[in-house]
């Protein structure tokens, strides 16, 4: 399989790499549109080995274009995609994959009534024998799918479970572990904490966090933006389809990072607006900047 | 190869401390939540109670007997339930069995050939209806209820329509003094001695297909996509699951044990009846649902299904030997299906909890 031999001779431990080194993966200038609706204009992205690169934005953003374009599911219509410092023109998510760049998607990609091991392996069986007889090896992959969750320190009742028994972080775990362990370099989480309560975002963001440990670049999608300043080293904001901030960890307080995801100068006048009538005692932007949204519906 | 990552950057909650907190289902609990243990319960009770209160039933005869009912419902309820897990169901098997036995006497009768060439025909016959359910299943996305309805219909028209037209009645001529008609009997609807008991070779295929069927589905990437479909036909796309060829295939693999059904039909009886076949597609998700399969996919065994098949032979054979009117048979099947359905229903739950 052409994924084994990709991760075989790049390999993973790259953490280190120098400035001078070609990121993973790079967008220059992208945009997307469709007909004559513009999903994304000049969106520039790097994502280096060991880092987590956090894209916020919210919905209708232009989030999921972005992760569609980089998962290669669609083509950018303009400006360029390189992995490893070369331009790609990917066609389909396998080619994606077969380069290393892995998406787990919100909805998971599991089957909810098979086994936590048949699914880390469901299209990419391992077999032994050969002919008629060629047959699933169970034992191995119920092993290394068993070991690869105890790695994680996931609090599985038994490797037989059907995966609708897990809860959603542990979910979310698998399904990481399972684009790692197929040989993933660049992970694009999608949302992984959206449906998720407190407890279960904390495991969920230590793993995304023991990632990037291990030298995987990591794309975090998210509208949260403490969430991502939790496990984040560069945050890009964007905001109909354009970027609104791209900025490293060392540059951005959590309060600026939950100020622009809440729509920046925009709240800032609402909240002007919404100030005359109600009186002084709102509190400033910044507090309720995290629940920008919800207080343009009230 | 494929990657790992290091154990010291993957604890991230203290994993060894929570890894010792994971216990083992029991085997027992773990035994519990197979899909079929329902109806093996099921059939143990049946037994019990017709073992109990008919003499007749008792004897090694009946019991073959039995089988032989149970291995007509089940060879069909194989390919039915491989597709009930790939989560669609279809309505036209119970006449598409039919359709291949007509198709097989009428093709070797019309053109005074070895019954073998007929039988050949029904083959391509069956596996063509397998997949054009299957087709127009993926083409159009309707569901299978819709579509395996409407070739239900159409081929019950085909079925006496074409018939009449060859025939000239509403059965085939009697073929039995054919070329290749004792081979194809012997393959067919022979049966052999066992212990002094005669077996019908139907039972025999009936394990072997189940057999066979149970390892593709434990034990092969495609049994793998067949839980994937039926689970989530979405997410098995996602990973690279051919989701529309494993449902063309499921719908395939019907046409071939109804085109197997279609000539045991045949050679048994040397001729068919063109009305026959409608309400037993019925049976076999009888059969299926009583052996555990999720009617929604995902979900379920063959060995389930053969055992639900010998459940609805036991009741068809106990009745008679109990010297019951026969009518009763289908209130009794329709009872053990609903209370298969809840106990099954139940059992899950219940197994599932830690």
């Amino acid at each position: 399989m052409s994924t084994m031999t990709e991760t075989g001779t790049t390999p993973t431990g790259a953490a280190g790499a120098g400035p001078e080194k070609a990121p993973l993966l790079e967008l220059r200038d992208v945009g997307k549109t469709f007909g004559n609706i513009r999903a994304l204009a000049g969106i520039g992205l790097r994502v280096d080995a060991g880092e987590v690169t956090c894209i916020l934005g919210d919905n209708g953003a232009g989030k999921s274009t972005l992760i569609k374009i980089i998962a290669g599911l669609y083509r950018p219509t303009s400006g360029e995609y390189l992995v490893d410092g070369e331009p790609v023109d990917f066609s389909s998510p396998r080619q994606a994959l077969d380069r290393g760049i892995a998406t787990v998607y919100q909805d998971l990609a599991m089957v909810p009534l098979m086994p936590v091991w048949r699914n880390f392996f469901l299209g990419s069986e391992l077999h032994r024998g050969v002919g008629p007889l060629r047959m699933l090896d169970v034992a191995r992959m119920r092993r290394i799918a068993d070991e690869e969750l105890r790695k994680m320190g996931i609090d599985l009742p038994d490797i037989d479970a059907p995966v609708g028994n897990l809860s959603g972080g542990q979910r979310q775990v698998v399904a990481i572990a399972r684009a790692v362990y197929f040989g993933a370099r660049v992970l694009i989480l999608d949302e992984p904490t959206a449906a998720l309560g407190v407890k279960q975002s904390g495991v969920v963001l230590k793993y995304v966090d023991a990632a990037r440990e291990a030298g995987l670049g990591v794309i975090l999608i998210t509208h949260n933006p403490h969430h991502a300043y939790l496990v984040g080293d560069h945050f890009v904001v964007i905001k109909l389809g354009e970027t609104e901030l791209d900025r490293p960890r060392s540059d951005l307080t959590l309060d600026d990072l939950t100020h622009h995801m809440a729509g920046g100068a925009e709240l800032d006048a609402l909240q002007h607006e919404l100030a005359r009538g109600r009186g002084p005692e709102e509190g400033p932007a910044h507090d309720a900047a995290g629940e920008g949204p919800a207080v343009q519906g009230r | 190869m494929s990657q790992t990552l290091t154990s010291e950057a993957l604890r991230p909650g203290g994993g060894s401390e929570r890894t010792l907190r994971v216990s083992r289902r029991s085997t027992l609990r773990r035994f519990m939540t197979r899909p079929e243990v329902g109806s093996l319960v099921g059939a143990v009770i049946v037994f019990t109670v017709f073992f109990t209160i008919a003499d007749p039933f008792r004897s090694a005869g009946a019991f073959t007997n039995i089988l032989y009912a149970s291995s007509t419902i089940g060879i069909m309820a194989v390919g039915v339930a491989l597709l009930m897990i790939g989560g669609e169901f279809d309505l036209s098997a119970g006449v598409a069995v039919v359709a291949s036995g007509l198709s097989a006497a009428m093709f070797s009768w019309y053109f005074s050939l070895n019954v073998w060439v007929g039988v050949l025909f029904a083959l391509a016959v069956s596996l063509a209806i397998g997949f054009l359910n299957g087709w127009i299943l993926v083409r159009t996305r309707l569901p299978s209820f819709l579509v395996t309805l409407s070739m239900f219909l159409m081929l019950q028209g085909l079925n006496i329509g074409i018939t009449k037209l060859v025939t000239g009645s509403v059965s085939t001529r009697n073929i039995s003094a054919m070329d290749g008609f004792d081979s194809a009997r012997a393959v067919f609807a022979s049966s052999f001695g066992v212990a002094g008991v005669e077996v019908r070779v139907t039972v025999l295929w009936w394990m072997v297909f189940v057999g066979l069927a149970t390892w593709v589905l434990m034990r092969t990437k495609v049994g793998n996509w067949i839980y994937a479909v039926g689970g989530d036909a979405e997410s098995a796309r996602a990973v690279g699951v051919p989701v529309a060829k494993v449902k063309i295939g499921l719908f395939m693999t019907v046409g071939l044990m109804a085109w197997f059904s279609g000539m045991h039909l045949l050679f048994m009886f040397n001729t068919v009846q063109s009305g026959e076949g409608v309400g037993n597609e019925l049976l076999y998700i009888m059969a299926a649902v009583v052996g555990g399969c999720l009617l929604t996919g995902g979900y379920g065994t063959v060995i389930g299904a053969a055992v639900g098949a010998f459940i609805y032979g036991m009741t068809r054979q106990g009745i008679v030997l109990a010297g019951w009117d026969n009518n009763w048979v289908f209130f009794f099947v329709g009872a053990m299906l609903l209370l298969a359905v809840v106990v099954n229903g139940w059992v899950r739950t219940q197994a599932n909890k830690r």
